[in-house]
């Protein structure tokens, strides 16, 4: 046993080492990514991990993995999850018989999100257990105990921790890490594997017949517990439990529920002990609407009664609130404090030299009253350049494009898209539109990395999660395998070439491809690659601006003219862009 | 009364926040202390306006509630401001006079923010000015402000001198090692407090 400062992630990462778990796959999701990289670079890891191309693709191989016996992991962020929900929902009647646990890390408030659905859901949905921390050691323990848990039951595990347990910190008690020595050995039982109506129907009443053990197992696991201390109650869950925790009056009762299904007898017998009762969970009421099934006269104060909100993430402050809203009054008082007014933003912002960066300057210059839907990724930034109109979720720069295009719209469409979205979820859109005749063009955008969660390899990369070396994938030629005629690969840093490619790609009917292909500027650098800085010469600078409204971090305003600081990484292209000739490579004396 | 101390560290994504944090949470550990903490990762880190919540001795949640840190560590003036509110009223900023303006006053024509304007309005605060760029170079890389700002800071945080010391040999590369130790030392010397 051993007393460690670690990420939530970490953590968990570690938990599943201790398990030990035989079999990892995940698609990369803040804030689910750190787990399989932290697996990965474990010095005593004897596991089977990989990036897989997207999260139903993971899912499915972790599932395998677990039908053949192998304790199996699959991380992914919530909406990663809708991904994989197609075999989530059918893995809970199939069962599995290695222990599988499905992360799934919700972000409550959206940190780094297109929405804020709640997993706890999906468990429902699926009818499996679900497990949701509420502190770091708990998600620790829980992960740790799942495998064996999802054994017991022959279920799915989900295993639900929210951003502030994934990125927060803890001082951690950790076990040591076990080596996994299995070996997966698939059972053929086409009743329990192959799902035609005729065993679908069996193996649903099965699952059914399931969920009293499930409940009563859930209910001795322990993470479910309660104080009794007066008439009045508070039930918490997730993060939200340790709000509570910290301001709870000392004759208030606590219940803190840590996982699902919860064993509505068991919570009755708590809930109608008491006259009053507050719950206090993030984002949709799954404890409430038991509670409030269960409360008979009790009254109950919560989110469907108006005291607590049903989106964004909730705080030790917010919680206050809540309670002294119902009259719960909380035994800290925070007093309301204003930030400083008009503060200028900073927002995240796409690194100086960013291959992003140019394409988007030239595509708005190409296509000057274009329509650009566009994907998830580092390049979604490309919004505060004016050169994103859609983002819905990945994949749909395309789907989105050619939808625009049969519904009439008459105007040019380019959609952008990352080679790792492009992999994930992008080719059967590009499929799709080429098939049925779209017009627009699509702009790959190739850095060979999946930038935005933390440089992960893809397909496209030509190494695996664990540094193996893999066959480099052509995407030229897979868009050309999908039926497009017209596929150009450029250098984005080459703003002449980049333009002439647009304007090519613009004359052609039908779907066109133009590649832009340059390394992220991050993992160039951990490459070794210097370019050299650019500087600007403030004579021959007529303080135009140009360079400036270009965006990139490394070029600064002072006394009226244009200058370049440290983070430049020698793109060149802001040289290609000023029209006076200022900008040139840094000559050292 | 809360039982712990709580320190926010706060800068733009890459300066360094999350190591600075990270040497406090291993200096509890060495002290057999509780702690937790929470730091922004993902996008932000492009860039954008970062935070760290430290709770030495923490038992509860990981977020320090606005209004009741005991400390600010800033890594830029205009960053020190904007989490200012999450002081309490006596609470005490140990800042860098470092100031990057972003990108988007620039590119939007925002009035550009001077550095007086800026330390004129925390002066409300407890407030120290750390030259920590400087410093760094002196010790040896300017990549050690973040480590010259927690030794300039150390004097107010609960925790020994020499399980900070140790803590940022555990966690800082091997080969600056030496460097970040002097960072620390150095920045010590000219902290509020000592
Ligand atoms: S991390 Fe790479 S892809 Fe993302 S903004 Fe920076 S250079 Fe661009
Ligand atoms: S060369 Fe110009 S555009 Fe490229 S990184 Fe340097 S300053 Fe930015």
């Amino acid at each position: 046993m051993d007393q460690r400062y670690l990420l939530g992630n970490e953590a968990i990462a570690l938990a599943c080492l201790e398990s030990p778990v035989g079999f990892v796959s995940g698609y990369p999701g803040t804030p689910s990514s750190e787990v399989i990289e932290i697996i990965v670079a474990h010095p005593d890891r004897s596991s089977y991990v990989e990036w897989s191309v997207n999260e139903k693709v993971a899912f499915e191989n972790a599932l395998a993995a677990a039908w053949c016996g192998v304790r199996s992991l699959v991380t992914m962020k919530h909406v990663g999850l809708n991904v994989a929900a197609d075999p989530l929902m059918t893995s809970a009647y199939t069962g599995v018989t290695g222990g599988f646990v499905i992360m799934s890390a919700d972000d409550p408030f959206a940190h780094s999100s297109q929405n804020e659905q709640d997993s706890r859901m999906y468990a429902k949905f699926a009818k499996i257990p679900c497990l949701d921390p509420s502190t770091l050691q708990e998600a620790h323990d829980m992960v740790r105990d799942a495998f064996a848990l999802s054994e017991a039951l022959g279920l799915p595990v989900l295993f639900r921790p929210t951003t502030r347990i994934c990125h927060s910190k803890s001082n951690v008690t950790v076990g040591p890490v076990l080596p996994y020595s299995g070996k997966g050995e698939f059972h053929k039982d086409p009743r329990q594997y192959v799902v035609i109506p005729a065993h679908t129907r069996i193996l649903h009443r099965k699952l059914n017949e399931k969920q009293p053990a499930v409940r009563k197992r859930i209910s001795e696991s322990g993470y479910n517990q309660y104080h009794f201390r007066g008439k009045r109650a508070i039930i918490a869950s997730g993060i939200a439990a340790a709000y509570v925790q910290e301001i709870i009056p000392p004759d208030v009762s606590f219940m803190k529920i840590g996982a699902y299904p919860i064993d509505e007898e068991w919570l009755a017998g708590f809930v109608r002990k008491h006259q009053e009762v507050l719950v206090v969970e993030e984002l949709f009421p799954v404890v409430e609407e038991v509670v409030r099934e269960v409360a008979g006269t009790v009254t109950i104060f919560g989110k469907k009664s108006g005291h607590a909100p049903y989106e964004g993430e909730l705080s030790p402050e917010s919680v206050a609130r809540i309670m002294e809203s119902c009259g719960f009054s909380p035994a800290v008082h925070y007093s309301s404090v204003q930030p400083a007014p008009d503060l200028p933003p900073r927002p995240p912002i796409l690194c100086a030299g960013c291959m992003h960066r140019p394409v988007f300057y030239a595509i708005k210059k190409v296509f000057r009253d274009g329509i650009y839907p566009s994907d998830i990724g580092c390049y979604t930034l490309g919004l505060q350049l004016g050169a994103v109109d859609t983002t819905i979720c990945m994949g749909a720069s395309i789907t989105v494009g050619s939808g625009f295009s049969h519904a009439g719209e008459e105007r040019d469409i380019v959609a952008t898209i990352g080679d790792s979205t492009f992999l994930h979820t992008g080719i059967p859109g590009l499929l799709n539109a080429v098939y049925n005749g779209a017009n627009m063009t699509l702009v790959i955008l190739d850095n060979r990395t999946t930038a935005m969660t933390g440089h992960q390899p893809n397909p496209n990369t030509g190494c695996t999660a664990c540094g193996g070396l893999s066959p480099q994938i052509s995407l030229e030629a897979l868009c050309r395998a999908c039926g497009v005629a017209h596929v150009e690969v450029v250098d984005p840093y080459d703003l002449v070439m980049l333009t002439a490619a647009l304007k090519t790609a613009k004359s052609f009917p039908g779907v066109t491809v133009v590649i832009a292909k340059q390394p992220c500027v991050i993992t160039a650098r951990r490459a070794g690659v210097r370019r050299g800085k650019y500087r600007v010469d403030p004579d021959t600078c007529t303080g135009c601006g140009t360079c400036i409204k270009f965006g990139c971090p490394a070029i600064e305003q002072r006394d009226e003219k244009a200058w370049i600081n440290d983070l430049c990484s020698g793109c060149a292209v802001c040289a290609q862009l000023c029209p006076a000739a200022a900008i040139g490579r840094e000559v050292s004396r | 009364m809360k039982g712990s101390y709580d320190i926010m560290i706060v800068g733009i994504g890459g300066q360094g926040t999350i190591l600075a944090s990270n040497i406090i949470g291993e200096a509890c550990i060495l002290e057999g202390r509780t702690v937790r903490g929470a730091e922004t990762h993902g996008m932000a880190q492009r860039g954008g306006s970062v935070e760290s919540h430290v709770r030495i001795d923490g038992k509860f949640g990981p977020l320090i509630a606005p209004g009741t840190a005991d400390l600010l560590i800033g890594f830029d003036l205009l960053e020190g401001l904007r989490y200012s509110h999450f002081l309490r009223p006596d609470g005490k900023i140990v800042l860098s006079e470092r100031l990057v303006i972003p990108t988007s006053v620039y590119v939007q024509h925002l009035a550009i923010p001077s550095s007086e304007e800026l330390v004129k309005q925390l002066s409300r605060f407890n407030l120290t000015l750390i030259k920590a760029e400087e410093i760094a170079k002196e010790a040896g890389s300017v990549l050690s402000s973040n480590v010259v700002m927690l030794g300039a800071a150390s004097h107010q945080i609960p925790l020994d001198e020499s399980s900070l010391i140790q803590a940022v040999q555990r966690l800082v590369p091997k080969k600056t090692i030496e460097i970040n130790t002097r960072a620390f030392t150095m920045g010590r010397k000219v902290g509020p407090g000592c």
